[in-house]
């Protein structure tokens, strides 16, 4: 866009711009622009510094032209070529720009500032005059545009039309109808942008709202909101509650007022947006209303620590306490949207049992444990220093920094582990993982640098998602695909057992896996049935999305790179975590070094023992996480360093608290008590995101680094690694942000040497599938019982509803009707749910893996893949039997 | 002054006949001889007739039809439609479903003619949906018209194969605005869309679509057989052919008056017999409560589209509401303007709002309690509304009040101290007694 003023000033010297083949030059209010085309006059008029006032528009949603707000006054060239006046005021946020055309605003038309001031005008007779108690108050476009472009008094004395206020339209989202001025921002993100149309304008004329889609209005009551649940009559009493389909929220949301059309809650995974880009107070956070005003806030850029995107977000903070945050603006990550665990999920990190000081534990002479007990820092680094020579000495000490970290603390791990435990036995998955992982991460992810982007998936003709659930796991990545699928540029395709709800608003074409399987899939891409698709995947711009539940699947990841060989496509790893993408970057795995520099290679190890000025590096390569706490509980290792780990992630937690309680030295680095912290010797507290400074790496690649919000004299974990590795004699100069990236930046570059050779792992035989028993097939639902959703109540009410998926004849074959209780069982133990009969790969039965009352690794001791027992509940009591939440939990 | 102007039966010339509806009725009164010459006739030479004919909208806008059927683009294989607007729902305006009621099988055959000129094989016929009586006679013409072999597959063995489907509405006058038909006919959400694009591009299912009115359609037959040059000897140059005038109100024979365009409402109200006995016209509209009234002074008026345009009002549907000097003129306002409060479909914000005040304000005005800034409020906010709504509809809404406040401003100056019901009892313009279901509930009741 170039921008001439009406009046060139100066000397002649600077050259007449360039005219652009497809572009528009037109004016606004005198000055001459020239656009492409297609853009819309609001736009062309920002990007002037010009601002035409707006409710209904967004960038980033298709024009409406609903509020009328942005009334200007427009003359264009007719057929006779000469320029008239249209008629009537056009609204700017609708009107394309064409040649010639001639744009006054209020700026320079009394027409159109006259529309604008009307418009205004009636936009308030029926707002009410509650700004001094409302959210919105101090950061309101309504309230700054009455302002700016409306009457100084109201001619309006008249009645206001009323409504009771707020309604709840989920746990999380209140909505104060009065205060609504009707733009539709909310309903067009909803339907545009996330897919979940689960608000509606009801009603007609002034008494026209927003609602909720009623299911009991439209007759569908009983039957599954999205169509795939519906269930025989009578036995979907699955307790007090009607059983409305897995995808409705367990939230009891709060009890509806007068005639507002109420039916399901907002079930969605990204209805906090709607929040957002609501011009005025209508829509409001349960958890942020009448908590602070906006002027009192202090805001700080962040990036969201609950998924591999890096979504920009604002944490938005008054007298060290975080209030709230929002979606940060970011065009090429997550462009204005972030999911409700983004936004909502923060108190985390200052819940109740956050550790404030060092604590450090006495062990009786035959190793039983005492108490922790509060600590100087100088005591509890000189207790785990002492602790930690000795554990070396006793067989060495593994690391297991968790999956969750900066990429500053995860170099710090690693570097750690090689100069002063000397050993490779770190390793940052906290989760299902295989050595055929590992040679996956070393061949085609770590030192990579940026791969495949955001933006490269809405531009993607054909994308496969390969174990990877996009909305549960990765947010933004599901809406940026569904942008790609809505504009006709994308089709997806999935390899799992089952079409989620995700998948079908992604339009997607489901090939069919039961877990295990995925590896046959994958290697029939391309040939029979799959023909079309391989050679859709040889075409420009293809991408195969890989998931971490394949790292659990033998076979499949080398199936996933024999396919990239064959097709042509490119292949991006996508993490649930936000650490694991910089720690591998960081080299805290036990076969890679910084900058995916491969441990066996002693050029590598040359390479950064230089860099770390030390003699040289182990050279054999380290445990996994599994083989490190099977030592540690063997006693083949003296000790473990434990970062960020929730022990109910780790794919056996039972063998996990075991190895923890055999271990003759642990080391824990947390936030907040933990199942960790309850066994280790010397317990440092470490700060959570938003009290440090720090840099993720995003899935893609991309270093996302963020400031420290709040004031705090809590430490990152790299710095407390630096101050322990002083205690232990050696320096390694990992005290501040700042110190780590120069010491590791050179590292993190492109290696040139050999990669790690691409795995070739065989597929296991598909298990015999007895009768009774069924294949575990189970993914995390983005909002369910992990610890960094702790605190949020309002939030928890909005998440799906754990059930047991299984098909029709899996069903029938278990003896369970749909909505019935099925118990999922392993010699380990059960879990119950209400079943929901599901279009799905028969032997199967799909379970979410850490939601309230569905701990599958914990209770279960089991993973995709494996066999599990199915069955009709038994019949008294109806509930989980692991012992974890109950219904009435879930609900809490 | 020229001479005197006759009725000119067409449409309506059927009407008195026995069992006007039923398909052997319209056979033995020359139906289906249009469909017939039709399907002889190459498609773009229909096209080329009704174009030449000068038939304009007969929904009130009075676009050339020929020519919006002309904005089709070329077919390109896939469907394109056709949808007939039989959502009559203007408050005055009463011919399209007395068309339908006595004669559905004239439109009928305006279906299957434009469907094959614009070749379309799936015809909609939106019906409003309170009037359940047309409802079921146009069903029945629909199966009668299959039955003879007029609708389906291979019509009348040309080859050509047309359905049609009538479809209820669900009660909401913005669905008579095209582009909200076409949303409420797919399901959804009867509002406007945003244009373009216009539905000769993306209509119905986002195809190509012609969207017409009833009346428009039924003229097409009688194009086809009598020709373009039949056709344009009556009325005139610009507004050709004939047109039902829907005389109601204080004249003593209300009803249809099938006449040339260019008739005026003197000869219209003489054939009409004339304004009630013992009272003199006081004003009326030129076609439904969207179009600004008229006075005695208009009488004289072509109801042609373009010089009703020049007299400041619009020729709209011919909906001639006649209003004798018991009406109180802000009265009757106030109950359009509570028409269109109630109606405004919500979607923008001057229609959504500004109803909702002039109807507060006219009620305050019509109980006698209006305020001497009133009558410059209601101007102003009328302004606000007038080319700033989404569609036209906000637009209508302002013209009765403007026009009133234009030729009455004295009485709504009144209505600063004198209810309305006072200076014009109610029981005075009743033609019979009438006591409103919610008397308590009507702003000015006293």
């Amino acid at each position: 866009m170039t921008v001439t003023a009406s009046k060139p000033a100066g000397s002649g010297a600077t050259p007449p711009p360039e005219p652009k083949p497809d572009g528009v030059t037109f004016t606004i209010d005198g000055i001459e622009t020239t656009v492409p085309k297609g853009t819309l006059v609001i736009r062309a008029a920002e990007q002037l510094g010009i601002q035409i006032p707006r409710f209904c528009d967004h960038p980033l949603l298709a024009p409406a032209g609903a509020c009328r707000q942005c009334l200007v006054e427009v003359w264009a060239p007719g057929r006779d070529g000469k320029v008239a006046k249209m008629p009537k005021p056009q609204a700017s946020c609708t009107l394309t720009a064409t040649p010639g055309m001639d744009v006054r605003t209020q700026r320079t038309s009394a027409e159109a500032d006259k529309a604008q001031h009307g418009v205004m005008e009636l936009l308030l007779i029926n707002h009410p005059l509650d700004c001094p108690v409302c959210d919105k108050g101090g950061e309101c476009p309504l309230q700054n545009q009455a302002m700016s472009n409306g009457r100084s008094q109201t001619r309006f004395v008249d009645i206001k039309r009323t409504f009771p206020k707020p309604i709840a339209v989920s746990t999380e989202i209140l909505l104060d109808r009065e205060r609504c001025i009707l733009c539709q921002r909310c309903t067009r993100f909803s339907r545009e942008i996330a897919g979940d149309p689960f608000i509606d304008l009801q009603k007609r004329g002034a008494m026209q709202q927003i609602g909720r889609f009623d299911a009991d209005v439209l007759g569908f009551a009983g039957a599954g909101v999205d169509g795939e649940d519906g269930a025989a009559d009578g036995t979907l009493a699955f307790d007090d509650r009607v059983f409305l389909g897995a995808d409705i929220p367990v939230g009891p949301a709060a009890p509806t007022v007068d005639d507002d059309r109420s039916g399901s809650p907002f079930a969605s995974y990204f209805s906090g947006n709607t929040v957002q880009i609501c011009p005025v107070g209508a829509l409001t956070g349960a958890a942020y209303r009448f908590r602070a005003r906006p002027f009192d806030l202090v805001s700080t850029p962040g990036v969201a620590e609950h998924d591999s995107s890096g979504a920009a977000i604002r944490v938005d903070h008054r007298r060290g306490v975080v209030l709230r945050r929002l979606a940060g603006e970011d065009p090429e990550v997550n462009e204005e949207w972030i999911t409700d665990k983004d936004r909502f999920a923060f108190t985390w990190q200052s819940a109740a049992d956050r550790i404030t000081t060092p604590l450090v534990r006495d062990r009786a002479e035959d190793g039983t444990r005492g108490e922790l007990h509060p600590a100087s820092w100088a005591e509890a680094l000189e207790v785990a220093a002492h602790g930690l020579e000795q554990a070396r000495a006793a067989g060495g000490v593994g690391v297991l920094p968790g999956g969750r970290l900066t990429v500053e603390d995860a170099y710090a791990y690693g570097k750690f582990a090689r100069v002063v435990l000397g050993t490779n036995d770190v390793d940052l998955r906290a989760r299902p993982h295989s050595d055929e992982e590992l040679a996956f991460l070393g061949h085609a992810v770590a030192g990579t640098g940026l791969g495949v982007t955001f933006r490269d998936l809405e531009a993607a003709p054909t994308v496969l998602l390969a174990g990877l659930e996009a909305e549960e796991e990765a947010g933004i990545v599901f809406l940026r695909l569904r942008k790609g699928v809505v504009a006709g540029r994308t089709k997806v395709h999935a390899v799992a057992p089952l079409a989620s709800r995700g998948l079908e608003r992604l339009d997607g074409t489901l090939l069919r896996a039961a877990p295990g399987t995925e590896p046959e899939v994958l290697d029939a891409v391309g040939s029979g049935d799959l023909a079309d698709l391989g050679a859709a995947l040889g075409g420009e711009g293809a991408l195969v999305l890989v998931g971490e539940r394949l790292a659990a699947v033998p076979g499949a990841l080398s199936a996933v790179l024999r396919l990239a060989d064959r097709t042509g496509a490119r292949v991006a790893w996508i993490p649930r975590r936000a650490g694991e993408r910089g720690g591998v970057e960081a080299g805290a795995l036990p076969t890679l070094l910084p900058g995916g520099r491969p441990v066996a290679d002693a050029a590598a190890r040359v390479d950064v023992a230089a860099a770390w000025d030390v003699e040289h590096l182990p050279a054999e390569p380290g445990r996994d996480t599994a083989a490190i706490l099977a030592a540690a509980a063997d006693g083949t290792l003296g000790g473990l360093l434990v970062g960020g780990v929730d022990v109910r992630d780790l794919p056996d937690p039972a063998a996990a608290r075991a190895a923890l309680a055999a271990a003759g030295f642990v080391v824990s680095l947390e936030v907040r008590a933990s199942e960790v912290t309850a066994l280790a010797d010397v317990v440092l507290p470490v700060a959570p995101p938003v009290e440090r400074p720090g840099t993720y790496v995003s899935w893609e690649g991309r270093v996302r680094p963020f400031p420290q919000a709040l004031t705090s004299t809590a430490m990152p974990d790299h710095r407390v690694l630096d101050a322990l590795a002083d205690e232990l004699g050696v320096t390694l100069g990992l005290r501040t942000v700042a110190e780590v990236h120069a010491d590791a930046d050179p590292l993190t570059g492109e290696w040139d040497g050999a990669r790690v050779a691409a795995p070739d792992v065989a597929a296991a035989e598909p298990p015999a599938v007895a009768p009774g028993h069924a294949v575990l097939a189970s993914w995390h639902q983005l909002l369910d019982a992990g610890r960094l959703q702790d605190g949020e109540p309002f939030l928890a009410g909005t998440a799906k509803r754990p059930v047991a998926r299984l098909s029709p004849a899996t069903a029938e074959a278990a003896g369970v009707l749909d909505g019935a209780p099925l118990t999922v069982a392993t010699d380990a133990g059960s879990i119950t749910l209400p079943a929901v009969v599901t279009d799905m790969a028969d032997h199967v039965v799909w379970l979410p893996t850490a939601s309230a009352g569905s701990q599958v690794r914990d209770a279960l001791r089991a993973v995709p893949g494996d066999l599990v027992r199915v069955g009709p509940a038994p019949a008294e009591p109806v509930g989980p039997t692991d012992g974890t939440a109950t219904d009435e939990e879930v609900t809490a | 002054m020229a001479d005197a102007t006759t009725l000119t039966p067409v449409l309506s010339d059927r009407w008195d006949a026995d069992r006007p509806w039923d398909l052997r009725t319209y056979e033995s009164r020359g139906g289906y001889r249009g469909l017939r010459k039709a399907l002889t006739t190459a498609a773009a030479d229909v096209v080329t007739t009704v174009k030449d004919s000068g038939l304009r909208g007969r929904g009130g806008a009075g676009f050339p039809t020929g020519m919006k059927w002309g904005f089709l683009p070329a077919p390109d294989g896939g469907p394109r439609y056709l949808v007939v607007n039989a959502d009559e729902s203007e408050p005055g305006t009463c011919k399209d479903i007395p068309l339908m009621l006595a004669d559905p099988q004239v439109l009928v055959e305006g279906v299957a003619i434009t469907s094959y000129a614009i070749g379309c094989h799936h015809a909609f016929i939106y019906l409003r949906g309170e009037v359940v009586h047309v409802y079921r006679r146009l069903l029945h013409a629909v199966e009668q018209a299959y039955a003879a072999g007029y609708l389906g597959k291979n019509i009348l063995g040309s080859g050509y194969d047309l359905d049609v489907t009538v479809h209820a509405g669900a009660g909401a006058y913005i669905c008579g605005e095209e582009t909200a038909l076409l949303d409420s006919l797919e399901g959804r959400r009867g509002q406007p869309r945003l244009k373009p694009p216009f539905p000769a591009v993306a209509g119905l299912y986002a195809r190509p679509t012609v969207v017409n009115n009833v009346e428009s359609i039924a003229s097409v037959p009688g194009i086809v057989v009598g020709g373009s040059d039949w056709f344009r000897t009556m009325g005139t140059d610009r507004s050709p052919g004939h047109g039902l005038f829907s005389l109601s109100g204080h004249v003593k024979h209300p009803g249809q008056y099938e006449a040339p365009l260019g008739i005026t409402m003197r000869e219209l109200l003489e054939m009409a017999g004339g304004v009630r006995e013992g009272h003199e016209l006081k004003f009326w509209t030129p076609g439904g409560s969207s179009t600004p009234i008229f006075t005695a002074e208009h009488l004289d008026v072509p109801l042609t589209y373009e010089e009703v345009g020049a007299a400041g009002s619009m020729l709209g549907t011919r909906a001639l509401q006649v209003f004798d000097d018991s009406v109180s003129v802000v009265k009757a306002v106030s109950r359009w303007t509570q028409f269109y409060k109630h109606e405004s479909c919500g979607k923008c914000t001057p229609c959504r709002e500004g109803t909702f005040w002039l109807a507060q304000v006219l009620g305050r005005l019509e109980a006698g309690q209006g305020t001497s800034g009133d009558i410059d409020l209601l101007l102003d906010l009328c302004d606000n509304i007038l080319g700033k709504a989404f569609c036209a509809l906000g637009d209508g809404a302002t013209s009765p009040i403007t026009s009133a406040i234009q030729y009455f401003r004295e009485e709504f100056e009144a209505g600063t101290h004198t209810p309305a019901d006072v200076l014009f009892p109610p029981e005075r313009a009743s033609l019979f007694p009438y006591t409103p279901r919610r008397s308590g509930q009507l702003a000015g009741a006293h």
